[in-house]
C-alpha cells in the first residue's frame, strides 16, 4: 500500500514533535536502566573506582549472592509485610476519608480536604523526624498518652515487633491523603440519577455503597491501588531517617538494603542486583492487578 | 552557621590559600575553634572547616572521592584508612615524616600507630584514639567478694557467677549489646586470633582461637549473665547502671563524660574503669585500636599547607585543648602526663589499655565483615544457631567477602590493593 505525499510528511512531522519527548525519556531513563542492568552482571566496587581494569563479568553471580543472603531475605519479608499491609491501609484509609468528605451531611469540607493532604506535600524527612519525637519511649506524645490511660509505654521504634508497624502508621498517614483526593475526584463523577434511582428502589445506605458506589469507583480503585502499591514497595525514607533499618534488621527494606550496599560498601554491582530484582517485583505485582481488573470487567 | 561564617571569611581574602578540612560531628565543631590559632601562625592561610554527621561520613567522604570534591585534609575513622589506600586516595606520609620535627612514631601508642600503616607505608596520622573496656560498679563487686576488677577470663566468670548469685534475679552482672562488633572481636583477638588468614585472604572463624573467643562470647548468654538486648532496647543504660541492674559494661572513652553527666555526685564514687581481663592475665588483655586519624589527600592543591594543619592539630599543647574540648583521648603519649589526664583515675584504665590495643584486620572490606560478626552472633545468642553453624556460615559469608580480594593479590600481573 502506498502512502499519499502529504500522509509522510505528516508522519516526519510526528517524529519531530516527539523527538523531545523520545530523547528525554532515552537519556534520562531507557539509557539508566540499560546501564544498571549491565552493571549488575559485573562485579563494580570500591576497587574499580578509577580503576576500570578491576571490572569483570560476573554474570548472574550477584543475583546468586543475594539468594544466599539472609539480609536480603530479611529485606524483602519487610518490604512485602511493609507493601501488603500498608498499601491496603492507605487505600482503605483514603476511601473512608473520600465517602465522609462526600457525604452531604459533612461540614468544613475545604477544611477537611486541605488538613488531611497536608502531610502528603510536607517533607518527608521532616514529618519523619517529628513522628521520631511522638514515639519517643520516654518524651514522645504516644507513650504519654498510653500511660495515662495506664499502658506501659512501649519503645515503638526500639522494638523489633513494633518498629514496622510504627513505620506503617507514618506512611499510611502520609500517602492516603493524596488518594483521598482521587477517590473524592472519583466520587463526583458518579452521576446523580444512579443514586437517585437506587433510593427510590429502596436501596439502604450500605448497599448503595455496596453495588453502586464501589462498583463505580472501579477504575478510580485501580489506578489508586497500582500507584500506591508502587510506592509502598519503594519505601526508604522513613526507615532511613527514623530506625536506620534496625532494630534487628526487623525495618530493613529492598531500598535501603540497596542503599547500604551501594553507596555505604561501595558495592555498585550487587546494589543494581537488588534494584532489578525490586523492579520485577512490583512489575509483577502491578501485573496481577490489572489482571484483576481485567477479569472484574 | 559556622560554615557559613567560614566559607564568607574564604572569600573575603582570594588570594590567599584555602585548605578545606573536614571534621565529623562534635570534633568538626570543636576543630572550627582551633583554626584561628592556626591561621594566625600561617598568614595568607585560611582553613574552612566543614562538620559531617557522623552517620553520613562514610558516604559522604566516598561520594566526594568519586565526585573529585575531596578536601584537602580529613578527619578519617582509623579503619576506614584501607579503603582510602586501596582508591589511592591518600598521600603517603614517610617523606614528611623524615624531616618533621613535630611529629614521630615514638610519640604515640604503637597499636593505635599501626593502624595508619600499610605495606611499611605511613596514610594517616593519630588525631584521637578510641578502645573498649570495662565499666564497673565498685560496690557490687565488693560485695560479691572481689576487692579489686578482674584480670584473667576465669576470674571474670567467677566474679560475675558470684554477682548474679547475690543480686536480684532481674539484674545482670553484666552488659554486652548484643547487637555490637567489638565484644566479640576483642575476645578473639584476646585469644590471639587473627580474624583473617592469608594477607586478609581468608577469614579464620572456623580456627580454634576464635571458636575459643566466640564460645566464650555466647557463655555470657547462655549463663544468664547478660541480658539478650542491643544497645537501642534498653532505655537509659545510666539509669539502669545507677540502679544497679548492670554490674559491669563493655563501652567507650566517651562514656567517662557520660557517666559523670548523667548520674547524680553521690554516685560518682561508685562506678569505674577497668582494662580488659585476658584469657590468661592481664598481658593478654587487648582491646581495639581506635580512633581517628588525620589524612592528607592526594587530590589537595595545597599539600604543603594541609601537612602544616596535620602538623599543627598533632601538637601536644594542641592535642591538650582538643582533650578538653571534646573528651576524646589524646593519641600523643606525652599528653598523658598532664594532671588533667594523670589524676584522673576513670582516665588511666584507658592509659593502661591503649598500651594493648591490637588493630583490626586491615583490609577495605573490614566494616562490612565487622557487621557480619555481631550478626552471627546475635543469631546464636538471640535466634538459637548453635555456633558451629553460625561460624561456618560466617566464614562462607566472610570469604564470598574476600573473592574480590583474593583476585586482585593473585593475579600475576599487576600489584594489587592499589
Amino acid at each position: 500500500m502506498s502512502r499519499a505525499p502529504g500522509e509522510r510528511g505528516e508522519a516526519r512531522a510526528a517524529w519531530v514533535f516527539l523527538a523531545p519527548a523520545l530523547i528525554l525519556i532515552t537519556a534520562f531513563f531507557f539509557l539508566p536502566v540499560v546501564t544498571g542492568l549491565a552493571l549488575s552482571l559485573t562485579d563494580f566496587d570500591l576497587y574499580a573506582i578509577g580503576h576500570p581494569e578491576n571490572v569483570r563479568l560476573v554474570g548472574g553471580a550477584n543475583y546468586r549472592a543475594l539468594a544466599q543472603a539472609p539480609m536480603f531475605w530479611s529485606a524483602l519479608k519487610n518490604t512485602l509485610y511493609f507493601a501488603f499491609v500498608g498499601a491496603p491501609l492507605s487505600v482503605l484509609t483514603a476511601l473512608a476519608a473520600a465517602l465522609l468528605l462526600n457525604s452531604r451531611l459533612t461540614r468544613w469540607k475545604g477544611f477537611f480536604r486541605t488538613a488531611y493532604f497536608a502531610p502528603f506535600v510536607t517533607t518527608l524527612v521532616a514529618v519523619a523526624i517529628v513522628w521520631k519525637y511522638l514515639y519517643h519511649p520516654r518524651f514522645g506524645l504516644l507513650d504519654a498518652a498510653l500511660g495515662s490511660a495506664g499502658i506501659r509505654p512501649v519503645d515503638w521504634l526500639g522494638d523489633p515487633r513494633w518498629a514496622m508497624p510504627a513505620i506503617i502508621v507514618v506512611a499510611v498517614w502520609r500517602s492516603f491523603g493524596y488518594n483521598m483526593l482521587i477517590f473524592l475526584a472519583g466520587l463526583q463523577r458518579i452521576p446523580a440519577e444512579m443514586r437517585e434511582a437506587a433510593d427510590l428502589d429502596g436501596a439502604g445506605h450500605w448497599s448503595r455503597l455496596w453495588h453502586v458506589t464501589l462498583p463505580q469507583l472501579a477504575p478510580t480503585f485501580v489506578f489508586v491501588g497500582v500507584i500506591t502499591a508502587i510506592g509502598f514497595f519503594q519505601v526508604f525514607a522513613e526507615p532511613y531517617v527514623m530506625t536506620g533499618g534496625g532494630p534487628l534488621n526487623s525495618t530493613l527494606s529492598m531500598v535501603l538494603y540497596m542503599y547500604q550496599e551501594g553507596f555505604r560498601w561501595w558495592r555498585l554491582g550487587s546494589a543494581a542486583s537488588i534494584a532489578f530484582v525490586l523492579f520485577a517485583l512490583v512489575l509483577a505485582v502491578t501485573m496481577i492487578q490489572l489482571a484483576w481488573r481485567r477479569e472484574e470487567t | 552557621m559556622l560554615i557559613t561564617l567560614a566559607s564568607c571569611r574564604a572569600q573575603a581574602t582570594p588570594d590567599g590559600v584555602v585548605i578545606d578540612f573536614w571534621g565529623m560531628g562534635r570534633e568538626g565543631e570543636v576543630a572550627q575553634q582551633m583554626m584561628p590559632e592556626f591561621e594566625a601562625e600561617h598568614p595568607g592561610v585560611h582553613v574552612h572547616v566543614q562538620q559531617i554527621p557522623w552517620t553520613a561520613a562514610h558516604e559522604k567522604l566516598l561520594t566526594a572521592y568519586v565526585g573529585h570534591a575531596s578536601p584537602d585534609v580529613a578527619q578519617l575513622g582509623n579503619t576506614w584508612v584501607p579503603e582510602y589506600v586501596a582508591l589511592g586516595a591518600l598521600v603517603p606520609f614517610d617523606s614528611l615524616l623524615k624531616i618533621t620535627p613535630t611529629v614521630s612514631a615514638t610519640d604515640y601508642f604503637p597499636g593505635i600507630w599501626a593502624t595508619n600503616v600499610l605495606s611499611d607505608t605511613v596514610y594517616g596520622i593519630p588525631w584521637y584514639v578510641d578502645t573498649r573496656l570495662i565499666f564497673y560498679r565498685k560496690d557490687i563487686l565488693a560485695r560479691a567478694g572481689f576487692d579489686s576488677p578482674p584480670t584473667s577470663w576465669p576470674q571474670w566468670m567467677a566474679a560475675l557467677r558470684a554477682i548474679k548469685a547475690r543480686e536480684d534475679p532481674g539484674a545482670y552482672p553484666i552488659y554486652i549489646p548484643t547487637n555490637e562488633w567489638p565484644p566479640p572481636t576483642i575476645f578473639a583477638l584476646e585469644s590471639g586470633s587473627p580474624i583473617l588468614r592469608d594477607g586478609g585472604r581468608y577469614g579464620a572463624f572456623d580456627d580454634p582461637p576464635f571458636k575459643k573467643a566466640f564460645q566464650f562470647y555466647l557463655d555470657f548468654f547462655r549463663g544468664g549473665l547478660a541480658p539478650r538486648l542491643g544497645i537501642n532496647e534498653v532505655g537509659n543504660i545510666y539509669q539502669e547502671f545507677e540502679r544497679g541492674t548492670y554490674a559491669m559494661w563493655i563501652t567507650g572513652p566517651w562514656n567517662i563524660g557520660e557517666f559523670r553527666r548523667r548520674t547524680p555526685p553521690d554516685f560518682q564514687s561508685k562506678w569505674a574503669t577497668a582494662p580488659m581481663p585476658g584469657p590468661d592475665g592481664a598481658a593478654s588483655g587487648v582491646s581495639l585500636a581506635g580512633g581517628s586519624s588525620l589524612v592528607v589527600y592526594r587530590a589537595s592543591r595545597h599539600p604543603r599547607e594541609a601537612w602544616q594543619l596535620v602538623e599543627f592539630l598533632s601538637r601536644p599543647e594542641q592535642q591538650l585543648k582538643f582533650y578538653h574540648l571534646t573528651g576524646d583521648l589524646p593519641a600523643r603519649l606525652e599528653t598523658w602526663r598532664d594532671t588533667s589526664l594523670a589524676n584522673d583515675p576513670a582516665a588511666r584504665a584507658f592509659e593502661e589499655q591503649l598500651g594493648r590495643v591490637v588493630p583490626t584486620p586491615q583490609v577495605p572490606e573490614w566494616e562490612l565483615i565487622a557487621t557480619r560478626i555481631f550478626d552471627y552472633g546475635e543469631q546464636s545468642i538471640r535466634g538459637g544457631m548453635p555456633a558451629d553453624t553460625a561460624l561456618a556460615r560466617l566464614e562462607n559469608e566472610v570469604n564470598r567477602i574476600l573473592e574480590r580480594r583474593r583476585w586482585l593479590l593473585d593475579r600475576p600481573t599487576r600489584k594489587a590493593g592499589r
